[in-house]
């Protein structure tokens, strides 16, 4: 399906490539506010998040401006670009992790589905449940391998009985690749494994809860090439069953993992479009700098 | 230009250097002296107090032939018979040459005036025993013990000192005798308070003490972490809360005494609690410690990590369940040493108890929690107070206890720390 989609998103590329072919050259000379218009293709046919024209102000800082874009079912999206761009932010605007900030204002709509998640009806909790996230930082709880899988599916009364529980410890340990290395020390602190095991151990807590869409803001960041590779390899078999959005600083990673790459500069989103013609042919000029090394 | 420079820089490097090194010596040597003051100072402190005190647990007892003399002790009215007489006569007969009245009555009083207690607990207790003539170690008074301890010289005139030689000739009979020992003295450990200085003892204050933590600590610790809770995780963080954390600051630092004032006109006057109650003197503990502990408890809420957080949210837990969950289990040690220090600081407090009448003179042990009561400092200020020579020691003695037990609840708060301390 995701594959179907990528062709008729490239064919599309091809065909607008075509049609603003001069458009492009133009455009590197307009003024500020066209600049800002993102270049590519940000939405795409079959959505899973709908985001559109999502401004964030950090009190008096603009820092994310008029984004918008799709994120589609089962695909792996991935959020590139310079230090304090803004995907970060961006990222956390799709679980409201950002409430938790003071002085962080959200304009603008994102649609998980049919529900507009910045809703005054909204409740965060079970938003998360839906929207799960592995952070930067392998962030285990300070408790047992185990008790760190079991607390989401505890707190949402996702299971009735001990052995039901054990099962989606299972399951979910199994999904993050970390079974076999851990099955035999479940009651061990989940602080006590390595870094790259550790990063499983979150993303096996965000999927017991059985999310639809897992938000991942730089997982790879904090891990050795061995564990990112993991790591990584997680996220292409995850793909098949969730929707999944990463930051990385690493452009590599990007490739490797994602099917679609959204650009950012600034708090602009510069460009999105197929990972393949973003990293082999950008439109943009602040794209292809960036990809090509000349910054950031 | 550049490959010119490296000789110069080493040079340049090389001259500073040695007043580097010396300034780092000179920074290192200034806190070693600062320890080492304290540490002197510290040792000092604990000498003059444990020299002064250690006598204090050791009591002289007086070995007495009492005759329970079945004419005074009548077996239907043992409460109110004169047990004094009995100990008097034991005494006097001890010293058969004396005659003249009035040294018969200095002979007496070389037992102490509770000698008459431990006759009768042991008569009520075996009333069997009326009729026999029974060999006990009583209580010897203060200024025998202080004599025996050599608290009051021999070597200064007779004019200068408590006991006169004719008093000491006949201590020194006794002593020859066998009928003169140094035993521990539990009258210390179980006894409340006394005028006189064998009789006294520490249980009352430490009673007091206990009571008044407890109170103390029930009240503080839950409000201080609520409070701390609130401010630090739900409080909107606005010009109100800044007020409120620069007046809770405050509050720390005001002195005790006025809290004493205030436990007076609201706990006393307004509210008619009972005077010197360990309960009042908990309550204005209370609002003495609250500060301490919401500061320390908002430091550790504090030094929780942003990521323990942010996981718990991102699972989807309330904010509820990530405090009461997550942050609060984390937060507990640092909470916890920060109310045993505080809680450390009221067991030390003197002066807002004074205020609210705990300062009384309290001779029965409290068994409540509104009973009256004194606590161990205000204990230690009124033997200071007392004029006897045998209080000193016991002064000593007392703050010897004290600073056992402030020993004892800072290790606990390091134990505590070092125990739940989690790493991540």
């Amino acid at each position: 399906m995701a594959a179907v989609l990528d062709t008729v998103v490239d064919m599309r590329d091809v065909v607008m490539e075509k049609n603003e072919a001069d458009a492009v050259a133009a455009k590197a000379r307009k003024v500020d506010r066209d600049e800002r218009r993102t270049v590519g293709l940000p939405f795409v046919e079959e959505p899973r998040m709908i985001c559109r024209e999502v401004n964030v102000y950090y009190g008096d800082k603009h820092a994310i401006r008029n984004v918008s874009i799709d994120v589609g079912k089962n695909e792996v999206l991935a959020m590139i670009g310079p230090s304090g761009c803004g995907k970060s932010t961006f990222l956390r605007c799709l679980n409201r992790m950002n409430d938790t900030v003071a002085g962080c204002r959200v304009t603008g709509e994102i649609f998980l589905d049919d529900l507009n998640i910045y809703d005054r009806k909204v409740d965060v909790v079970p938003l998360r449940a839906q929207v799960g996230m592995v952070f930067q930082k392998p962030n285990p709880f300070p408790k047992s391998i185990f008790d760190n899988v079991a607390y989401g599916p505890k707190i949402h009364g996702l299971v009735n009985s001990k052995s039901e529980l054990q099962d989606i410890v299972e399951s979910s340990l199994k999904k993050a690749g970390l079974w076999n290395e851990v099955s035999d020390r479940l009651d061990q602190p989940g602080t006590g494994l390595s870094g790259g095991q550790q990063q499983r151990l979150c993303i096996a807590r965000a999927i017991a809860v059985r999310p639809e869409v897992i938000l991942m803001d730089e997982p790879c960041s904090a891990l050795d090439p061995i564990a990112t590779a993991t790591v990584e390899d997680l996220i292409t078999e995850l793909k098949e069953q969730y929707t999944i959005v990463i930051v990385t600083h690493n452009m590599q990673q990007a490739a490797r993992v994602s099917q679609r790459t959204a650009y950012f500069h600034l708090g602009d989103l510069v460009e999105v479009g197929s990972t393949d013609r973003i990293f082999t042919n950008p439109r943009h000029q602040l794209t292809e700098d960036y990809i090509t090394g000349r910054f950031g | 230009m550049s490959e010119a420079r490296p000789m110069s820089t080493m040079a340049r490097v090389n001259v500073g250097l040695a007043a580097r090194y010396r300034k780092e010596r000179r920074f290192k040597f200034f806190g070693l002296a600062a320890i080492v003051a304290s540490l002197m100072f510290l040792a000092l402190l604990l000498a003059s107090i444990t020299a002064k005190g250690y006598t204090a647990f050791r009591q002289t007892e007086i070995l007495l032939d009492i005759h329970l003399d079945p004419a005074v002790l009548d077996v239907n009215n043992l409460a109110t018979a004169n047990y004094a007489a009995l100990v008097r006569d034991s005494v006097q007969t001890l010293f058969p040459r004396v005659e003249n009245r009035q040294d018969k009555r200095i002979v007496a009083k070389l037992a102490s005036t509770g000698a008459a207690y431990q006759v009768q607990d042991m008569v009520m207790n075996k009333p069997e025993l009326i009729g026999s003539v029974k060999s006990v170690w009583v209580l010897a008074d203060d200024e025998v013990d202080m004599f025996i301890k050599g608290h009051i010289p021999r070597n200064v005139p007779e004019s200068e000192r408590r006991i006169s030689d004719q008093q000491a000739a006949w201590i020194d009979q006794l002593t020859a005798a066998g009928r003169l020992q140094l035993a521990f003295n539990t009258t210390f450990f179980q006894a409340g308070d006394s005028r006189e200085p064998e009789l006294a003892g520490i249980r009352g204050a430490a009673m007091g003490s206990f009571f008044t933590l407890v109170v103390t600590l029930v009240l503080s610790f839950p409000i201080g972490v609520a409070a701390a809770v609130y401010l630090e995780e739900f409080a909107p963080k606005n010009r109100w809360t800044d007020l409120i954390e620069v007046n809770i600051n405050n509050l720390a630092a005001i002195p005790s005494i006025v809290f004493g004032l205030l436990g007076l006109a609201v706990f006393l006057n307004f509210m008619n609690l009972p005077r010197s109650a360990s309960l009042v003197g908990g309550l204005v503990l209370t609002l003495m410690t609250l500060p301490t502990i919401i500061i320390a408890s908002r430091a550790s809420l504090k030094s929780v990590p942003p990521s323990i957080r942010e996981a718990a949210l991102g699972v989807g837990a309330s904010q509820v369940q990530t405090i009461v969950h997550h942050v609060l289990p984390l937060a507990m040690p640092g909470m916890m040493t920060g109310a045993i220090i505080g809680m450390a600081r009221a067991l030390g407090e003197t002066a807002p108890l004074l205020m609210i009448g705990m300062v009384a003179f309290i001779v029965d042990v409290p068994h409540g929690f509104s009973d009256p009561a004194t606590v161990l400092p205000v204990q230690i200020y009124l033997w200071a107070d007392s004029p006897e020579r045998a209080f000193v020691e016991r002064t000593s003695a007392a703050i010897m206890v004290l600073l056992l037990l402030l020993l004892a609840m800072n290790a606990a708060a390091v134990f505590l720390r070092n125990k739940f301390e989690r790493r991540w």
